[in-house]
């Protein structure tokens, strides 16, 4: 193709590097700062070289409430992730395979679904969960957080389920396989990787969410991003353990993003951009 | 073979249920909401019906329009300035970058963080007393600034806020289609003696424009939900300089506790939106190679 001159190689690298720590400095800071003392916190100076202490996260572990927010947390993300798989790839699937009254009407509105602010959903969640005893339990999130995600995932998965074959399944079929046995057997191994990509997606909001958690759980049922926003009060921040807290928050997200980078890029351009 | 009538229902039947039973109908409960007069905490059956009262108010609530002021000019400047950036570093980048993959990588993580994290670095990086910001500018001998006490700097601090979280979304878009040009037509090109600049407005920019038409309706949409950032950086203030709509109906719901009010202007926010995904829909329509 084209030719390459070392100068612009050199640029482009600089720039690439440029933006690099543009992206990731906020993240390193983050954790520097939970790493710090109040006093070195407070000093108006940039300060690289400190003695990292840890006795923030032993606070903000200390306390007893931790466990059971972490708790919560990962009930919630796996719980939901789950269920939102098993939903999804199967609506993908029955999307993609058979044509029936009313398909286009459900395509369409999961498809508006995906689009809506959850801020306009939290205000009737709040009202319909208190009428019905969901308020404050972690079902109640759960449910909300499957719904929230499964627009995304099925449409996600349907594009890797137009992709299989139709040829592979009736060959299975013919060899005596049932309906559901080629489901698990023939369509499910080949969208593995978009199965992956809405994993991390739907883990992601479930695992980070706070507004909708806000709104809907208490003291017992609270995750951790919840616990996290309670360090902000009226007479300030704590910053030390909330750094420590946000730094705690951000591991899962961050070892997905180095182990799944491929997956997370596919969830993104997928719709948008064939291949 | 002929597949049974019932076999559709049974893969599409479980998610249907769910994405109504706590998504639709909820949406659909903020209409009929938005005509009650209910506080949180009392029983639904003291709720008091006011008819079309609280849209009516909602639309002379001079807040609520401030607030939608704020919110188009907070995505319209968001969503420029992430879609020019990227677009411009994915054409001066894109290509046989060895190493891309680990930049890529590292791009994406400011949109895996969660948002209350995002929210508190750049809180603390704006910060007046302690804030590396201030640190930066003084050691040009700046006077330090109250970035988050200012109306017009608090403004600028959750634009900026945005665009770093965003931007790389635009960036690895836009990768993705230029990866997809048709190399033997650039090849054509540059055979005819296009110059980098002429390659890229008129063949490069061209071919990919469906990209970047959905891409800049997905930023678009999304630029009117966001709301976690802005909640923990700012939370509105100062006064309600950086209110966005999504805000607005969260304090009005839930410190304002008028959650009839909330419905309301939710269904304001609800229409902006749902007209961006229509167009939206227009451009990508997933089903649109379907009928074979």
């Amino acid at each position: 193709m084209m030719r390459r001159h070392p100068a612009i190689v050199t640029a482009h690298y600089s720039t690439l590097v440029l933006l690099a720590i543009v992206c990731v400095s906020p993240i390193v800071l983050m954790f520097a700062t939970s790493l710090k003392v109040q006093t070195q916190i407070f000093t108006n100076s940039i300060n690289f070289f400190f003695a990292p202490t840890l006795e923030n996260y032993r606070e903000v572990l200390g306390e007893g409430s931790f466990t059971r927010y972490l708790t919560n947390s990962l009930i919630v993300g796996v719980v939901s992730t789950v269920i939102t798989l098993v939903l999804g790839c199967m609506a993908a699937y029955g999307l993609a395979r058979f044509r029936f009254r009313g398909r286009k009407t459900i395509a369409y509105t999961t498809l508006l679904l995906r689009t809506v602010p959850l801020a306009v959903l939290a205000v009737p969640v709040f009202m319909l969960w208190s009428r019905a005893g969901l308020i404050n339990s972690l079902p109640g999130l759960i449910l909300l957080y499957v719904a929230v995600n499964l627009p995304f995932t099925i449409w996600l998965l349907y594009g890797f389920v137009l992709q299989v074959p139709p040829e592979m399944e009736e060959a299975a079929a013919i060899d005596g396989c049932g309906p559901i046995e080629v489901f698990y057997k023939v369509v499910l191994p080949l969208i593995k990787p978009g199965l992956a990509a809405a994993a991390i997606f739907t883990f992601r909001i479930a695992w980070n969410e706070f507004i909708l958690a806000l709104v809907l759980t208490d003291r017992a049922t609270r995750t951790l991003p919840v616990a996290a926003s309670l360090y902000i009060t009226d007479i300030g921040v704590d910053w030390g353990k909330i750094m420590a807290l946000g730094s705690l928050i951000a591991i899962p997200p961050l070892i997905f993003t180095f182990i799944a980078a491929r997956q997370i890029i596919t969830g993104l351009t997928a719709g948008a951009v064939k291949g | 073979m002929r597949t049974p009538r019932w076999v559709p229902l049974v893969y599409l039947g479980p998610a249907v249920v769910v994405m109504a039973v706590a998504c639709l109908y909820p949406l659909l409960s903020a209409l009929q909401l938005g005509f009650y007069d209910w506080s949180m905490g009392t029983p639904w059956a003291e709720a008091r019906w006011v008819g079309i009262d609280a849209f009516v108010a909602a639309f002379r609530d001079a807040a609520v329009w401030r607030s939608l002021v704020t919110t188009l000019i907070f995505a319209a400047v968001c969503v420029v300035a992430e879609m020019l950036l990227g677009i411009a570093l994915a054409l001066a980048l894109e290509g046989d970058v060895r190493g891309m993959a680990f930049f890529r990588t590292l791009f994406i993580l400011p949109m895996m963080i969660a948002p209350i994290a995002v929210g508190l670095t750049w809180r603390y990086l704006f910060d007046a007393q302690f804030g590396l910001l201030n640190a930066l500018i003084g050691l040009f001998g700046a006077a330090p600034v109250g970035w988050l006490a200012q109306e017009q700097t608090a403004f600028i601090a959750i634009i900026i806020a945005d665009i770093w979280q965003w931007t790389p979304f635009v960036f690895i878009m836009m990768i993705a289609g230029l990866a997809n040009v048709d190399s033997s037509v650039l090849e054509a090109a540059r055979i005819d003696g296009a110059t980098w600049w002429q390659t890229t407005m008129r063949v490069k920019l061209p071919m990919i424009m469906h990209v970047i038409a959905i891409t800049l309706l997905m930023r678009l949409i999304d630029a009117f939900r966001v709301l976690e950032v802005i909640y923990i950086l700012t939370f509105g203030g100062p006064g309600d300089s950086t209110e966005i709509l999504s805000l607005h109906i969260y304090k009005t719901a839930f410190v304002g506790q008028r959650l009839g009010s909330a419905a309301a202007i939710s269904v304001l926010l609800l229409v902006v939106v749902a007209a961006l995904s229509w167009a939206a829909l227009r451009l990508s329509n997933p089903l649109k190679d379907d009928d074979r």
